[in-house]
């Protein structure tokens, strides 16, 4: 256990290291690491929320979204990364695409899963009250569909800040995976108090997102909301099987 | 300790991607097939045969504890919370750090990666063996009491057949993750394709190299993939019968 210690010490001299004084401090780091999953998260959101909702709602598409899920959990975030390198340079912008490529699926397959699965009743009743089409997504489909939308959402942001430090063994530099792939400077403490880092960060982001989703469940949902939410890759799978 | 790769160390000042090079490999082009020929046997195919079996022995032995666990939290409800929190918590540490984390204590060896790659899988599992056995409709179960079947014999001739599909689901989920995290490997023992990516990486990038272990790592999941939805329809023929396909 004297590598945890070390390791904590790695972490309370914010990344310092003896007779190395130009290297980047932690806190740096882990902001560059937030900044650059931030992007890519909000770009996916921002690309496969209105498609996987536009898909739900019509009640189409099932095919796709369901094999976009499977092809994007295929697909190693390393040799997406490294044949960005190969053929594109390394570059922010190639890594943001890296990361939009791997957050849009499992955004897609949970957004479509969440609109389609809204009690058919229910949607039936906004439209007997006379609700127009766009009032039946904005005020009964999208604030039942929360739990769900949030599910791909979690899923996208962890598997992003995953992909941010794998960017560093493809040679990017700017986030907390530099120090876990650069053993030679920052010794094995280094990287293990880096490790403890990245795997804080994600839990940090993840309980930070289930916040958020919780505040904004309308509170009739909630309970209902929980159960769907815990059940949803079961939902998203057991299609996936017969189809 | 750790073996973590150093790229700016170990790269080349003089790209050489292996001996006797071709015209196409020294110039790096898109694709060199008699790059891929040279060296199937002594580099491509090792580590797509360690990668099998890294992926393999993960499943395995997740499939196993996911099953323990889903059968527990069947018969004892309470067990289900407990165990969703710790699984969703190993799933959320991204993989990187996950295994320099178990470095620490198990060393860079073969443990530590598959400690890590087993975690991964067990929630996937774990929440798909369930959701298949609790979605056994009551009246199939009580059917079953009246014919005077045990608790055991309910389990394994209804509970365990009906629930084949969500498990296979959950499988085939869990195979596919497995494959693709099973490239990290390399990060701490060296084994996987993830090894030729790191060396190709090293070199320039070596785009033959990159591509050729790149395609196999995705081809493998995807065939696996397949071959689950292959033993699923041979396990499930009511399924289709009902499906009249």
């Amino acid at each position: 256990m004297h590598e945890f210690v070390e390791a904590f010490k790695f972490i309370a001299h914010n990344g310092a290291v003896a007779g190395n004084p130009n290297l980047p401090s932690l806190a740096h780091l882990a902001l560059q690491t937030l900044k650059v999953g931030a992007i890519g998260v909000l770009i996916s959101i921002a690309i496969a929320v209105p498609i996987g909702v536009a898909l739900g709602h019509l009640h189409r598409g099932s095919f796709v979204a369901i094999n976009v899920g499977n092809i994007g959990r295929a697909l190693p975030s390393l040799v997406i990364l490294a044949v960005g390198d190969a053929f594109l340079g390394l570059g922010l912008t190639v890594v943001e695409l890296a990361l939009v490529i791997l957050a849009i699926p499992p955004i897609i397959t949970n957004a479509y899963y969440a609109v389609d699965g809204v009690d058919p009743d229910l949607t039936d009743a906004a439209r007997g009250m006379g609700m127009s089409e766009s009032e039946v997504l904005f005020r009964v489909e999208l604030p039942l569909s929360v739990p769900g939308l949030f599910a791909g959402i979690r899923t996208a942001a962890v598997f992003v800040i995953s992909t941010t430090t794998i960017a560093s063994l493809a040679g990017f530099s700017g986030s907390l995976g530099d120090i876990i792939a650069n053993e030679t400077s920052y010794h094995f403490s280094g990287v293990l108090g880096a490790a403890i880092c990245v795997a804080l960060l994600a839990l940090a982001v993840e309980a930070a997102l289930t916040l958020l989703q919780h505040a904004l469940t309308p509170r009739g949902v909630r309970l209902r909301g929980d159960r769907r939410d815990s059940g949803s890759i079961g939902e998203a799978t057991s299609v996936a099987a017969s189809a | 300790m750790s073996v973590a790769p150093q790229i700016a160390a170990s790269a080349p000042v003089i790209p050489e991607f292996g001996k006797g090079s071709s015209s196409c490999v020294v110039h790096n082009h898109l694709f060199c097939w008699d790059w891929v020929e040279g060296n199937w046997s002594p580099v491509l195919w090792p580590a797509l045969r360690q990668h099998v079996l890294l992926s393999l022995i993960a499943v395995g032995i997740g499939f196993v504890i996911a099953v323990a666990l889903a059968l527990a939290a069947h018969r004892y409800g309470w067990i289900e919370k407990p165990t969703i929190l710790l699984t969703t918590f190993l799933y959320t540490i991204p993989s990187l750090a996950l295994f320099e984390l178990l470095v620490a204590p198990v060393g860079a060896n073969i443990f530590a990666a598959e400690i890590a790659l087993v975690s991964y899988t067990l929630l996937i599992l774990f929440r798909n063996i369930l959701t298949g056995l609790r979605d056994v409709p009551r009246e199939v179960l009580d059917a079953a009491e009246g014919m005077g079947m045990t608790r055991t014999q309910q389990l394994l001739r209804i509970e365990l057949p009906l629930a084949l599909p969500a498990i296979i689901a959950g499988l085939r989920i869990a195979v596919v993750t497995t494959i693709a995290l099973a490239t990290i490997v390399y990060t701490i023992y060296d084994s996987g394709l993830g090894v030729p990516i790191h060396t190709a990486l090293g070199e320039g990038p070596f785009k033959t190299e990159l591509i050729a272990a790149g395609v196999l790592v995705i081809s493998l999941a995807i065939l696996c993939d397949a071959l689950l939805v292959g033993l699923q329809r041979a396990l499930t023929p009511w399924a289709r019968a009902r499906q009249g396909g």
